[in-house]
C-alpha cells in the first residue's frame, strides 16, 4: 500500500475513533439523564480514542519511514557475496542495486547483482505490506481497546489533558534538540577531522590550502589546514563592519531617542529597520557589483592598488547591515535609563550633550556592550556577503584592499558541489563550523547575561 | 577662586559657554548625520538595484516571417515524434537569409545565425504543435534575440554607441535595419516569469525558484507554526520556575543568535547523512528553516501571550474551565493576531536566507519548475546567488529584477504583519 493512502486510511480510522467515542458518551448520557452523569464532556472521550487510535500507529509509521531504507540497505548489503570494504565502495554497489531493482541498468547485469536486487524489490515490498499491516492494526487494536474502557466515570479530559501536555513539552523541548543536535553533527565531524590534521596545526598553522590528492605521488598532494589566514581574514571584514556599524548605530540611535521629535522618530526608525529586512544575499550582490567596484577605482585614483574582491568592500556593506541591529538594541537600553538621571543632570546645568555623554551613556553602557557584542557575533556568522564580496584566497595579511577570506567563506566553498564525507576536505568545513558555533554561542552567552544584567539594574 | 570676583567668574563661564555649545551642536549634528547615513544607504540601495534591473522587465523581440516549409523541416505531417525531430532552426535560418538577402558568405551567415535565441526553434515547435494546420504556410513570428543583442539594444539609450560587447560593427548594422523597420522591439518579459533557470539569459527566469520558495516556505510555515505556538504556551502558561525551564530559554535565545550557516552544517549531516533524505529538496529546505526561524516565532508567540491580562484567565478559572481549556479556549484565540504577526515576520526572515540551503544542496542547477516537495529546487535567493555569479552581462539585470520581486514580496510580507497587528491587536 501507498503512503499517502496508509495516512488517509488512518486518518478516516482516527475520525472514526472521534465519532464513535463522541456519540457514545453521548448516548450513555442521555440515558444516565443528562450530560452532567458524565465524568467529562463527551467530546473528551472522541478525542481520547482518537489519540489512543491515532498517536501511536502514527508514531510506529513514522520510525518505520525513517528507518526502513537503513535497515533495508543492511540487509541487502549483508546478502551480497564479497562486499567492498570501503564506505564509498559500498554506496556505488548499493546504488547499482538500486537502479536494476529500478529497471534502469544499462548493460548487462552479473548474476550477482541481479540476485541483490530481486532480494531488494522483495524485501521493500514486505517492508511496505508490514508497514500498512503493523499500523493499521495498532490503529484499530488500540482504538477499539480504547472504545472498550469507555465508562461515564471515566476521566477522559485529565487524560487527553496529560497527553497534550507531554506534546507541549515535546515541542518546548525542541530548541534543546537543536541545539544538541547541531553540537553532534560538528562535533563528530570534527573528530573525525581531528584525527588527519592535528589540532595545533588546524589552530596555528599560517597557511591554508585545502585541496586533497586524487593520487598519492601528485604535486602538492599534501592540503594544508592552517586556519590562521581565515581567523585574520575573518577578524578584519568584522572589525571594518563595527568600526561602521557601532558608531552610526549608537548615535543613530541617542539622536532617536534623546533629540528628534515624534515626527522625525515615527519616519527615520522604520527606514533604518528596512536595512534589517534586506536579505543579506542583496547586500552580497550590491558590495560585489557596485561597493567593490567603486572602491578599486576610488584607490585606484588615488594612486594605491585595491583588489576587486577587497576587504574593505565587504566590511563596509556589512557594517551597513548591522547598523539597525546596534541601533535598535542601543535604542531600548538608552530609553530603559530612568528620566530621573536626566533630570538631575540637566538640573545641575549641563547641556544636553553632555547628559547623554556623561549621565546616560555611561549608565546604558553594559546594555550597549551587550548589543555590540551580539552584533559582533552577528559580523563574524554572516555568510552571503562576504562569500560574493570577499575573495577565495586565505592572504594572510592586513591591508583591507587586499582580498581575503572568512571561516564562513571557506565553509560554504568546501560544502557546495559534489562531496565524499570521509576526505579531511570536507571534514574540514565542520572543524570550522564547530569554530564558528562556539564562538558564537560564547559572545552570545555573554552579551545575554550581560543585557540581563543590566535590565534588574533599572527594573 | 576665592580671589576671583564675581564678574571675572561670569566672564569664564560665558567663555567655555561658547565652546559647551559648540560641542552641543556638534553632538547633534552627528546624530543627524548618522540617520542621514542609513537613510541615504536605503536610497542608494534601492535605487541601484531598481536601476539595475528594471530594464529586465522588457525583452528584446526580433519579427521573422516564417515559412513552415515541410522539406526543410524534414516532416511529412505533424505529430509528436515529427515535432521532435523537425529542423525549426533550418526554417529560422532560412527566414533570417531571406530577411538579410546581401549575408552571403560563411562567416557572416554563422554571425547572422546569432540574432535570435537559441531557444527560438522551441518557440516555434509549440506553435506548430499548437496550429498542425501551419504547415506549408507562412505568419510572421516575434522570436526572442540573443542576450548580446538584447544587452546592445537596451545600452542604445544611454549612448549613442552602445555597448557593444561580442557584438561586431556588421551585426550591429543589421540591428539598427530592424530596429528602423519596426521589425525588432522591446516587448514586455514573459519568459522571466515562466520560465525555469537556464544558462541562456534570454531564456532565463524565476518561476522555478518561486515555486521552490513557495514549497520550502509551505512546509517551514506547517512545522515551525505549530511547533512554535505550542512551545511558547508550555514556557508561558505551563512552566515551573526551574533549572530545566531556564535551560530551555537560555537555549532559545542563543539560537536565535546562531550563524543560520550552522542551521546549513545541521541540515547536511543530519537530515542528508543520516536520514538520507533527498538532497536539493524543499522538504529538507523547509525543516533547516523550520529550525532557523523557531525562535524567531517562540519568543514572539510568548510576547503575545504575555500580553493577554491575567484578568481573563482568572475569569475563565473562576468559571471551572481546567487549565487546558483556559489556554486554548480564552488565552489562545486572544494572542492569535500577536503570533501571526511574529510567524509572518518569521517566514519572512526564511524567505530571505540562503546560506544554510546552499549547504543542503538547493543550489544546483535546476531548469524544471518543481512539483512538490521532494523534488529537486532552489530558491529565489539562491538563483540571485547564482546568477550573480554569472559572467554574461544581462545576466546581471536579470539577477536585479529577481531581487526586485523578492524585495517586493518582503515587503508586502512586513507590510501585512504591521497592517495585522495594527487591526487586530487589542490593547488592554
Amino acid at each position: 500500500m501507498q503512503t499517502p493512502t496508509l495516512f488517509a486510511l488512518l486518518l478516516l480510522l482516527i475520525l472514526v475513533a472521534y465519532g464513535t467515542g463522541f456519540s457514545r458518551a453521548l448516548s450513555a448520557a442521555r440515558s444516565l439523564g443528562g450530560l452532567r452523569n458524565l465524568a467529562s464532556l463527551p467530546s473528551y472521550y472522541g478525542i481520547f480514542a482518537a489519540l489512543w487510535c491515532g498517536l501511536p500507529a502514527l508514531i510506529l509509521l513514522g520510525a518505520w519511514l525513517i528507518f526502513d531504507d537503513a535497515i533495508i540497505r543492511a540487509m541487502v548489503l549483508n546478502s551480497v557475496a564479497d562486499k567492498p570494504e570501503t564506505i564509498s565502495g559500498q554506496n556505488l554497489l548499493y546504488a547499482q542495486i538500486q537502479n536494476l531493482a529500478a529497471g534502469h541498468m544499462l548493460g548487462e547485469a552479473t548474476p550477482r547483482l541481479q540476485e541483490a536486487a530481486d532480494h531488494l524489490s522483495q524485501l521493500r515490498s514486505s517492508s511496505n505490506n508490514m508497514q500498512a499491516f503493523m499500523s493499521l492494526i495498532l490503529a484499530v487494536g488500540l482504538g477499539a481497546f480504547a472504545l472498550l474502557r469507555f465508562s461515564p466515570q471515566l476521566r477522559a479530559r485529565e487524560k487527553v489533558e496529560k497527553v497534550l501536555r507531554a506534546i507541549l513539552i515535546a515541542c518546548a523541548c525542541a530548541a534543546i534538540f537543536t541545539t544538541v543536535g547541531i553540537l553532534f553533527s560538528v562535533l563528530f565531524e570534527s573528530l573525525r577531522f581531528f584525527q588527519s590534521v592535528p589540532v595545533t596545526e588546524f589552530l596555528f598553522g599560517l597557511h591554508w590550502s585545502p585541496q586533497m590528492a586524487l593520487r598519492a605521488d601528485q604535486v602538492g598532494s599534501s592540503g594544508a589546514f592552517g586556519a590562521v589566514p581565515l581567523f585574520t581574514g575573518t577578524l578584519m571584514v568584522s572589525a571594518i563592519a563595527m568600526f561602521v556599524a557601532v558608531p552610526i548605530g549608537l548615535m543613530a540611535a541617542i539622536y532617536l531617542a534623546e533629540y528628534a521629535s515624534k515626527r522625525v522618530r515615527a519616519v527615520a526608525k522604520p527606514i533604518l529597520e528596512i536595512l534589517a529586512g534586506v536579505p543579506t544575499v542583496v547586500y552580497g550582490f550590491f558590495a560585489a557589483l557596485t561597493v567593490a567596484p567603486f572602491i578599486r577605482d576610488l584607490a585606484t585614483s588615488v594612486g594605491l592598488e585595491a583588489s576587486s574582491e577587497s576587504a574593505l568592500a565587504a566590511g563596509l556593506v556589512m557594517g551597513i547591515m548591522i547598523i539597525p541591529f546596534v541601533s535598535s538594541l542601543s535604542d531600548d537600553v538608552i530609553n530603559a535609563v530612568p528620566q530621573s538621571l536626566r533630570d538631575g543632570a540637566l538640573g545641575l546645568g549641563s547641556t544636553h550633550s553632555e547628559t547623554v555623554r556623561k549621565v546616560v551613556i555611561p549608565a546604558a553602557l553594559p546594555g550597549i556592550v551587550g548589543g555590540v557584542l551580539l552584533a559582533v557575533s552577528r559580523a563574524i556568522g554572516e555568510t552571503m556577503i562576504v562569500v560574493m564580496a570577499a575573495g577565495l584566497a586565505a592572504n594572510l595579511t592586513a591591508n583591507p584592499l587586499e582580498s581575503v577570506t572568512t571561516v564562513t567563506v571557506q565553509i560554504v566553498t568546501l560544502l557546495v558541489g559534489d562531496q565524499e564525507f570521509d576526505s579531511p576536505k570536507t571534514l574540514a568545513a565542520f572543524a570550522l563550523g564547530l569554530m564558528l558555533f562556539v564562538t558564537t554561542l560564547v559572545l552570545n552567552f555573554i552579551a545575554l547575561h550581560v543585557v540581563k544584567k543590566y535590565r534588574e539594574q533599572y527594573d | 577662586m576665592t580671589n576671583l570676583t564675581q564678574a571675572q567668574v561670569r566672564e569664564r563661564i560665558e567663555k567655555r559657554l561658547a565652546s559647551r555649545h559648540r560641542k552641543e551642536k556638534l553632538f547633534r549634528g552627528l546624530g543627524i548625520a548618522s540617520i542621514a547615513f542609513g537613510v541615504l544607504a536605503v536610497v542608494i540601495l534601492f535605487s541601484d538595484i531598481i536601476s539595475k534591473g528594471s530594464g529586465a522587465f522588457m525583452q528584446t523581440a526580433i519579427q521573422l516571417e516564417i515559412h513552415y516549409d515541410a522539406q526543410v523541416l524534414d516532416i511529412d505531417k505533424v505529430d509528436d515524434e515529427s515535432l521532435a525531430w523537425a529542423n525549426f532552426s533550418g526554417v529560422i535560418r532560412q527566414a533570417l537569409r531571406e530577411r538579410f538577402p546581401s549575408v552571403t558568405s560563411r562567416g557572416e551567415k554563422r554571425e547572422l545565425y546569432t540574432l535570435v535565441s537559441s531557444g527560438a526553434p522551441f518557440t516555434l515547435r509549440d506553435r506548430l504543435a499548437d496550429d498542425p494546420e501551419l504547415l506549408g504556410k507562412s505568419e510572421k513570428v516575434w522570436f526572442a534575440a540573443d542576450d548580446d543583442v538584447d544587452t546592445f539594444v537596451k545600452s542604445l539609450k544611454d549612448s549613442k554607441e552602445g555597448f557593444r560587447g561580442r557584438t561586431s560593427e556588421q551585426k550591429a548594422g543589421w540591428i539598427e535595419q530592424l530596429l528602423d523597420s519596426g521589425e525588432l522591439k522591446k516587448r514586455f518579459n514573459t519568459t522571466f516569469f515562466t520560465n525555469g533557470d537556464s544558462r541562456e539569459p534570454e531564456q532565463a527566469g524565476i518561476r522555478a525558484a518561486l515555486m521552490g520558495s513557495l514549497f520550502t516556505l509551505l512546509v517551514t510555515l506547517a512545522l515551525s507554526f505549530p511547533i512554535g505556538v505550542a512551545a511558547a504556551i508550555y514556557l508561558e502558561e505551563y512552566a515551573p520556575k526551574n533549572r530545566w525551564t531556564d535551560l530551555i530559554e537560555v537555549n532559545i535565545n542563543n539560537l536565535a543568535a546562531v550563524p543560520s550557516i550552522v542551521f546549513g552544517l545541521l541540515g547536511l549531516a543530519i537530515f542528508i547523512n543520516f536520514f538520507e533524505l533527498p538532497r536539493s529538496a524543499p522538504l529538507v529546505g523547509g525543516l533547516v528553516l523550520t529550525l532557523m526561524t523557531l525562535p524567531t516565532i517562540i519568543i514572539s508567540s510568548r510576547a503575545a501571550l504575555k500580553a493577554v491580562p491575567p484578568s481573563i484567565r482568572e475569569a475563565a478559572m473562576g468559571m471551572g474551565a481546567s487549565r487546558m481549556q483556559v489556554v486554548f479556549h480564552h488565552v489562545l484565540p486572544l494572542a492569535m493576531p500577536g503570533m501571526l504577526t511574529g510567524a509572518i515576520i518569521g517566514m519572512a526572515q526564511a524567505l530571505g536566507e540562503t546560506a544554510p540551503l546552499l549547504m543542503i544542496g538547493m543550489v544546483a542547477f535546476i531548469v524544471d519548475v518543481p512539483a512538490g516537495v521532494t523534488d529537486p529546487a532552489t530558491v529565489l535567493p539562491v538563483q540571485i546567488f547564482l546568477w550573480a555569479d554569472s559572467p554574461e552581462r544581462a545576466f546581471v539585470e536579470r539577477t536585479s529584477a529577481a531581487i526586485m520581486v523578492l524585495l517586493s514580496v518582503l515587503i508586502v510580507m512586513n507590510a501585512s504583519a504591521v497592517l495585522l497587528r495594527k487591526k487586530l491587536e487589542r490593547r488592554w
